[in-house]
């Protein structure tokens, strides 16, 4: 246990670097694979927190006493289902926003950029500023009905994301 | 059985989150009946608010209640825990998320008739309740992640859905980001484990005292870095006005309302339990600060109503921080009443929003104006919790901060200097609004304009406040008033809250069992 | 379109069976069928429900239960969507995605909650043992019904996953005149 396994530690920063960068990207599709590739990172952090490996964790196998400790890998278990749970969700908003929008990127705030560029301070008590105009963003291609991508993948969310609840009460209890 | 399990109460503890995900399941199932749907969406969340007085109340006689899950009694097993601060918060939170959907269901009548229902709304909201419920009352850092993962992804379906080319972008940004913090949290639950071999709060709490300082501090500033993102907190805020604006009214005053205090209570929780210490927290104090002083700046440079009531709700998270930060029982019991009266004065401030925007047709504070001659209902709607979130007396605003200036002037010489900061963001905030209201409800009467995009769900300009959601909004009004009104009760509450929560003693012994009589 | 191409169906309704339980004539275009991979999901899928079935009852003491039992049932629907396209989908499921989320959440809510009934904390399991004639002992978890409703909510998910990323992206795309 007081020792560190570099390889591990290694491959745990690299994954983390390369999340990390992927999730800086603009396409949702590389943020997407950004948060998968730091979930793999956080789940192999988890394994390592167990301290090095032992025999399986299942009843009636061995010595009790080389088994490795299974509670991360429940913590595990639990931590890959929410992230299949997000990964579908964010595919699903990324194809929302290709349908609606023609492609997937994340766009700047235009809200952000008018205050930036502003140049007189809206701030006034008493004055109309009737000039000010609202960049609203440019709706060009509404295709597609409004039922596939936002509202009914949303219903998939619920089961992806409930398994997490009900098994770690299951799993931890039981492992623990 | 063990020592916890004999609580005559703990029955209870499960329920607030039980119910919301059966509520949740029998909607899925019942998708195509919206009165099903509607009639248990209230029927749960009554419930679940009763249950909350029942644990406040018992909570606040008996102390902490302990319900171990499987009879696993902890730290083998997962504890659900309810003390004074989380019955409380856990109380406030249904009945704002009982009221939001008042006026949400009322909405989607008013707007779309009787008939139409949305096959994930319901479903996903009492999700979403189920939860911020167990994120409250779980004992367990695991958990927690496990429950702030529900109430996000539901909070992700909730902003994204329906949304319209214009907004897609707001709701992109937001999941990304709290996807972020999440594999931050998750991170920190494994370096945490990886230190100590355990993720039970209270079991955390003598084992992290055995770390070498140096360690326990960046397990500390990991955790104070996930909550700070969920919190809001500057500079991690960056997030919240650029995506609760985008939101549809009452899923933005939901959020609004909840989210960011299940991320300070979180931070409330983890620093004085397992991170405990004797004097003010320099570094929070600054963040705090910085919190304050941000938000109600860029409060004042806004236009849109909307992106103007999130910048103030970041300001006032900084009034919370404030609390945490000077660390002594009479500042974080300030915090936590605060955090009580912010749940509820933010979710109304965003519902009356939803109504001006119902009447005028635009969130642009510079189209808009009249309105107190068009409608004086609204006004005086929106006035009882803009006074009420500027802190004038007599309203619960004042209260809490009052709790917070003193507790902050007593601590010593940083922390007064701070407790001046609160009142100069006050002062921002109370000028902020009242732009609002001069730009709002004062001047010439404006036709209303047409909704700029008719693409997403929430329809506007529709020049008419359905009654319904005038009274869902009301009785939030009502909420408020009450917290002002029964201050005295709620204070000694919360300020036996803020004794427990630095004492940990009474926290520790109801989990472990150890000692006491308990 | 192919003259195979069923008409229309108003959106509530597209994903109601409409096939008989193992389909031969109708089912994609065409153009798009594979004959190996028809006839092996044939094969495969009802060995890949069995297995899942086998995973969810061994969870309690061997490595399995509801969730992995779960999806790999819900990967035999996925074989049979790739064979088969939406159709073939259709041909098997008689239920709606939602309505198996909502019934296996409930199971598992509810297999949470009767133990408080009964005086014990939530989520509280018992151990059922019976003699059977001819089998001899059988012995059970009462967590065993929480698996199963699991392995309903997974199911579903996946199904209703097929639904809104597959079926309803292919329709969006045809709708749009584009070829799949």
């Amino acid at each position: 246990m007081t020792t560190i396994n570099v390889a591990m530690a290694l491959t745990v920063g690299t994954l983390f670097a390369a999340g990390f960068y992927l999730l800086l990207q603009r396409s949702l599709m590389r943020v997407l694979l950004g948060v998968v590739v730091l979930g793999h990172g956080t789940n192999l952090l988890l394994q390592i927190a167990a301290g090095p490996p032992g025999a399986p964790p299942v009843l009636g196998t061995g010595n009790t006493d080389l088994i490795t400790d299974p509670l991360p890998q429940a913590l595990a278990l639990t931590a890959v289902v929410i992230t299949f749970a997000l990964t579908t969700f964010l595919l699903a908003l990324g194809y929302r926003s290709f349908v609606l929008v023609g492609h997937d990127e994340v766009q700047d705030d235009v809200e952000d950029r008018r205050i930036a560029t502003q140049t007189m301070p809206s701030a006034s008590l008493d004055e109309d500023h009737d000039h000010v105009e609202r960049p609203g963003a440019d709706s060009d291609d509404d295709a597609g009905d409004d039922e596939t991508g936002g509202d009914e993948t949303g219903g998939d969310e619920t089961g992806g994301d409930e398994p997490g609840g009900d098994e770690t009460g299951d799993v931890e209890a039981a492992a623990r | 059985m063990n020592n916890a399990a004999a609580d005559p109460y703990a029955w209870l503890l499960a329920l607030p989150v039980l119910l919301p995900l059966l509520g949740a399941a029998v909607t899925v199932i019942g998708s195509r009946s919206p009165t099903l749907q509607r009639v248990v969406g209230i029927v749960v969340l009554l419930a679940v608010s009763a249950i909350a007085g029942v644990l406040l109340v018992v909570s606040d006689g008996t102390g902490p209640i302990v319900a171990p899950l499987g009879g696993w009694a902890a730290p083998v097993g997962i504890a659900l825990v309810a003390d004074r601060l989380s019955s409380l918060l856990l109380l406030v939170s249904t009945l704002v998320t009982l009221a939001v959907l008042v006026y949400a269901i009322d909405q989607r009548i008013a707007d779309y008739g009787r008939g139409t229902a949305s096959t994930t709304f319901h479903p996903m909201y009492l999700m979403l309740s189920a939860g911020v419920s167990l994120a409250y009352l779980t004992g367990d850092l695991f958990t927690l992640f496990v429950a702030f993962e529900i109430m996000l992804t539901a909070s992700y379906v909730l902003i994204t859905r329906r949304t319209s080319a214009q907004k897609i972008r707001a709701g992109m940004t937001y999941v990304t980001v709290s996807l972020l913090s999440s594999l931050l949290f998750l991170t920190a639950i494994a370096l945490v484990y990886a230190a100590t071999g355990t993720v039970n709060l209270a079991d955390l709490a003598g084992r992290v005292a055995q770390l070498p300082p140096g360690l326990a501090t960046v397990l500390g500033l990991m955790l104070l870095l996930v909550f700070g993102i969920k919190a809001a907190m500057v500079p991690l805020h960056f997030w919240l006005p650029d995506s609760y604006p985008n939101a549809p009214g009452p899923v933005a005053a939901l959020f609004a309302g909840l989210l960011t205090k299940v991320g300070f209570y979180a931070m409330v929780r983890t620093q004085t339990l397992l991170f405990p210490r004797d004097d003010p927290w320099t570094l929070l104090l600054v963040i705090a600060t910085a919190t304050m002083l941000v938000g109600a700046l860029g409060a004042l440079a806004q236009n849109d109503i909307n992106r103007l009531l999130s910048f103030l709700l970041v300001s006032h998270i900084g009034f919370m921080l404030f609390g945490l930060a000077v660390f002594d029982a009479a500042a974080v019991s300030g915090a936590a009443l605060y955090a009580a009266h912010h749940i509820t004065v933010l979710a109304t401030l965003f519902l009356v929003s939803g109504l001006i925007t119902r009447r005028t047709g635009t969130v642009l504070l510079d189209r808009m104006g009249g309105l107190l001659r068009t409608a004086p209902w609204l006004a005086a709607l929106y006035a009882i919790p803009a006074l009420t979130l500027a802190g004038v007396p007599p309203t619960a605003g004042f209260v809490a901060k009052l709790a917070l200036l003193q507790a902050g002037a007593a601590a010593g010489p940083w922390p007064t200097v701070v407790a001046g900061v609160v009142i100069v963001a006050s002062l921002l905030t109370l000028y902020a609004l009242a732009r609002v209201w001069v730009r709002v409800f004062w001047g010439a009467p404006k036709a209303a304009l047409p909704d700029d995009d008719p693409d997403d769900e929430v329809l506007v300009g529709t020049s008419r406040t359905p009654m319904p959601m005038f009274a869902a909004t009301a009785g939030l009004v009502v909420v408020s008033l009450a917290i002002a009104a029964f201050a005295g009760p709620l204070t000694a509450v919360t300020g036996r809250a803020g004794v427990d929560l630095l004492d940990r003693d009474p926290y520790l012994v109801a989990v472990l069992g150890s000692g006491g009589d308990r | 379109m192919t003259a195979a191409e069923p008409e229309r169906v108003p959106f509530e309704e597209w994903d109601r069976p409409q096939e008989g339980w193992l389909l031969s004539g109708r089912c994609r275009d065409g153009d798009d069928r594979t004959l190996l991979l028809e006839v092996a999901t044939r094969t495969l899928f009802p060995t890949m429900l069995v297995f899942s079935l086998y995973l969810l009852l061994v969870g309690h003491y061997s490595p399995g239960g509801g969730f992995s039992g779960g999806l790999v049932a819900g990967l035999a629907f996925v074989l049979r969507y790739t064979a088969g396209g939406d159709v073939g989908l259709g041909a098997v499921v008689t239920v709606r995605p939602p309505v198996l989320i909502g019934s296996g959440l409930t199971i598992s809510v509810l297999t949470a909650l009767v133990p408080l009934a009964l005086g014990a904390p939530v989520l509280s399991s018992a151990k059922l043992e019976v003699v059977l004639p001819l089998v001899g002992s059988v012995s059970t978890q009462t967590s065993l019904l929480l698996d199963v409703g699991v392995y309903v909510l997974i199911v579903g998910v996946v199904l209703d996953l097929l639904r809104s990323l597959g079926s309803g992206i292919a329709r969006d795309m045809r709708d749009a005149g584009e070829r799949f």
